[in-house]
């Protein structure tokens, strides 16, 4: 019995010295050093070296421009990005000091406190003042800028030609009828899906409430209400959800898909549509359907009108513990210039982020256009709060339009229960 | 994991379970009956017994202690990505965690859904595992090598493998399963019972050699004469069991049904692969997969410890409460 009291000092002691969890210290390096080595994290993308080449081209005009500056860059696999870049906040001594990261993660990555406030630097910037304004916004937090648009997505409405062809069906010009061609396709020939969706498939659903007049949230700088249970939302989520039927693509095996199994199944010729995005273009170029689909804008509900895009994409930005400010800021701005996005729409064919140089991009590649189309009559975004990004990895919307599907919950009670577990976010990201 | 050993010990030397321990029990009681106060001058002999288990303790201490101290820490702190990062300065919460824990009638849904689902596959592994058992000692040498072999295959499979095979036993489009049974497109992960069966019939798969290895070494050292005597007397095949093997295997079917009970309460592997993460809208979470999409899909590592906590504890009093049992048992025998 003797080791009890033992144990409780022990504890007690331990309870004492360290009575609180670790937590590394982020705040920004006062050092600006104009020479050393300069590290730099991009994503690792299917089919890098072009990629490369483009980067290694920048990186070279960099280095000799700045001297005694070495670049070092690493390409990081997308799928382990969340782990890597926590990793990077948490020790900020091995961390680089530019980096490539997703627009939706923008806000979360400014409240970790890893992100370098650049809006002075970037309004400087000659280049800056033709970047388009939905691009600009991604990377605004409150009003402060933390860094430069990288390249933009979107999605539109992928085809078979073919399909369409063979069966004498029109291209939708609304949304009621994108329904109904779905289900003719399907009726025609049941062993593909008529428009293919995914339960966990947000941004390919939330088209359809934008269209419908819903938002996902309502406010402005940081305090946000959730407005997905709005009776224009609960249209939106209604539209989507009813796709998920035998006669269209069956709840059993749509509810777990997400927008790759989309893209995906309609690259293996399984579907006759999909929505995918201009970054999907490779993929159903190298799958069965090559030649045989087109795209065009994802239809509205009046006919002629848009469905308004999620406007994805990725930025570059400089992490606030560099001890290289000056060299850093300027090394994104040119791996974020017009010159290195018309080269990299060149070769990976990533929609530049300045309206000017898209334009051009549009002319020289016919695939492009319906992207910039889209693009142009009115994308929307996700809230720029520091909750977004728990609101997307707790996988609050696909909960909602997976409980719809599986007939768990009505639209009015999932849409409800996630506007109570969005507002909840945003309450506690303040 | 030196609770069950121990209790294994204790229970042994008191039931005549194993023929061969019986005469090292003799032996030890001849040595325990020797004289004991002439082996305890104090001070120094005192402290021999933790000097030889000083190593082990470090280890434990380093393994176990701190990083369990650690999780009732953070679960007691506000503690997401922005106070990892110091963007934000930790709070102290007191017990705010595990009220938000409670309050949410999806922890109670998925804890539910843990202790059934962990309660099937214990009875079931334990089924599977001690009737293979008893059929071991009947079949010829041949078939239960073949036997042995199968079972070890599947207890040496990573889990994760298994998973993915299991999966696509019973997939959809190419799935042998559904085209054995004339399915057609069946989706055994959509609906979330026949999801968690999918799911029950992989950890049985897994883990019923671990119990069919353990019980078919107990039978074996279960006298041979008593089992004669159990068939002269007339006794059929299960009630041989319930009367004679299972009373005189209870140690042994305690350890591991303790040890199913951990296992099958502490289950992600299967369930993360399997049913992606959860399942359609989460209707196939269990504690694990939980504290696991809370800590660190979306970074909340306090509640996600706080839900570790609360496993922790649960477990614990699971495993309290059979070595009380045994206790008991073992001191009315």
């Amino acid at each position: 019995m003797k080791l009890a009291p033992r144990l409780a000092v022990l504890l007690t002691a331990l309870a004492v010295t360290a009575c609180a969890p670790q937590t590394s210290d982020n705040s920004s390096s006062d050092k600006d050093e104009k020479t050393g080595t300069l590290r730099v994290w991009l994503f690792q993308e299917v089919g890098n070296q072009p990629k490369e080449k483009v980067v290694d081209a920048v990186v070279a005009d960099f280095e000799k421009e700045h001297e005694g500056a070495k670049v070092d860059v690493e390409y990081i696999p997308v799928e382990t990005r969340a782990q890597r870049v926590k990793a990077a906040f948490n020790d900020p001594k091995s961390a680089p000091d530019v980096i490539e990261y997703g627009n939706t993660d923008t806000a979360g990555y400014v409240k970790d406190g890893g992100l370098l406030d650049v809006t002075k630097e970037f309004g400087d910037w000659s280049e800056a003042k033709d970047t388009d304004p939905t691009a600009a916004q991604s990377v605004t937090v409150d009003g402060k800028i933390y860094g430069a648009p990288f390249y933009v997505g979107v999605r539109a409405l992928y085809y078979r030609t073919d399909i369409f062809e063979q069966l004498g069906l029109e291209v939708p010009k609304t949304m009621a009828e994108l329904a109904t061609t779905a289900r003719k396709i399907r009726a025609a020939e049941p062993e593909l899906y008529g428009l293919v969706v995914g339960g966990a498939y947000t941004y390919g659903a939330m088209p359809f409430v934008w269209a419908n007049g819903g938002e996902l949230a309502t406010g402005k700088g940081g305090s946000y209400a959730s407005a997905i249970d709005s009776e224009a939302a609960q249209k939106g989520i209604k539209a989507y959800t009813s796709l998920f039927s035998d006669d269209n693509c069956p709840a059993a095996k749509c509810a777990g898909m997400g927008g790759n199994d989309t893209v995906t199944a309609f690259a293996a010729g399984k579907a006759g549509m999909a929505i995918g995005g201009d970054f999907s273009h490779a993929a159903v170029e190298a799958g069965k359907v090559k030649g045989k689909y087109a795209v065009v804008p994802l239809p509205g509900v009046k006919a002629g009108s848009v469905a308004p895009a999620f406007a994805g994409g990725n930025n570059i930005g400089v992490l606030k513990s560099t001890s290289h400010r000056t060299l850093a800021v300027q090394l994104m701005e040119q791996l974020a210039s017009k010159e290195t996005q018309a080269s990299m729409f060149d070769a990976m064919g990533f929609l530049p982020t300045f309206g000017d140089v898209r334009e051009k991009a549009a002319a020289e590649k016919p695939y492009v256009k319906p992207f910039v189309q889209t693009l142009s009559s009115g994308t929307k975004f996700v809230p720029a709060s520091p909750a977004w990004s728990g609101i997307d990895s707790s996988l609050v919307l696909p909960t909602m339009f997976q409980e719809v599907i599986s007939g768990k919950k009505d639209v009015a009670g999932a849409s409800g229960d996630a506007a109570k577990k969005m507002d909840e976010a945003f309450g506690s990201a303040g | 994991m030196t609770a069950p050993t121990r209790v294994g010990g204790a229970g042994r030397s008191r039931t005549p379970a194993a023929g061969g321990l019986s005469r090292t029990r003799g032996g030890s009681r001849k040595f325990n009956a020797a004289p004991r106060p002439y082996r305890r001058p104090r001070g120094r002999n005192q402290k021999t017994p933790w000097l030889y288990l000083a190593p082990a303790l470090v280890v434990l201490g380093g393994l176990l202690v701190y990083p369990v101290y650690q999780l009732g820490l953070i679960s007691f702190f506000e503690y997401t990505q922005a106070q990892v990062s110091g963007g934000e300065p930790t709070t102290f919460q007191g017990f705010g965690n595990y009220s938000e824990l409670f309050s949410d009638p999806q922890f109670w849904q998925v804890l539910l859904a843990t202790v059934v689902f962990a309660a099937a596959c214990v009875v079931s592994t334990l089924a599977v595992g001690c009737a293979l058992a008893v059929l071991l000692t009947r079949v010829r040498a041949v078939p239960r090598l073949a036997l042995m072999l199968a079972a070890l295959g599947a207890w040496a499979t990573p889990a994760i493998t298994g998973s993915t095979v299991w999966l696509f036993l019973f997939d959809p489009d190419f799935g042998p399963v559904n085209r054995l049974l004339g399915l057609g497109d069946h989706s055994w992960t959509y609906g979330r019972f026949s999801a968690f069966f999918l799911v029950l019939l992989e950890v049985v798969w897994c883990s019923f050699p671990f119990v069919m290895v353990t019980v078919y070494a107990g039978i074996r050292s279960v006298p041979a004469e008593v089992l004669e005597a159990a068939a002269l007397d007339g006794a059929s095949q299960w009630r041989i069991w319930r009367s004679v093997l299972a009373p005189m295997l209870r140690p042994i079917l305690v350890v591991v049904t303790i040890q199913s009970v951990i296992w099958d309460f502490k289950v992600f592997t299967q369930i993360y692969v399997m049913t992606g993460g959860g399942g359609i809208a989460g209707q196939n979470l269990v504690l694990n997969v939980y504290a696991y999409q809370k800590a660190f899909a979306s970074s909340q590592y306090s509640l996600g410890s706080a839900i570790g906590v609360v496993m922790l504890l649960i477990l614990l009093a699971v495993t309290l409460v059979y070595l009380r049992l045994l206790r008991r048992q073992g001191e009315e025998l």
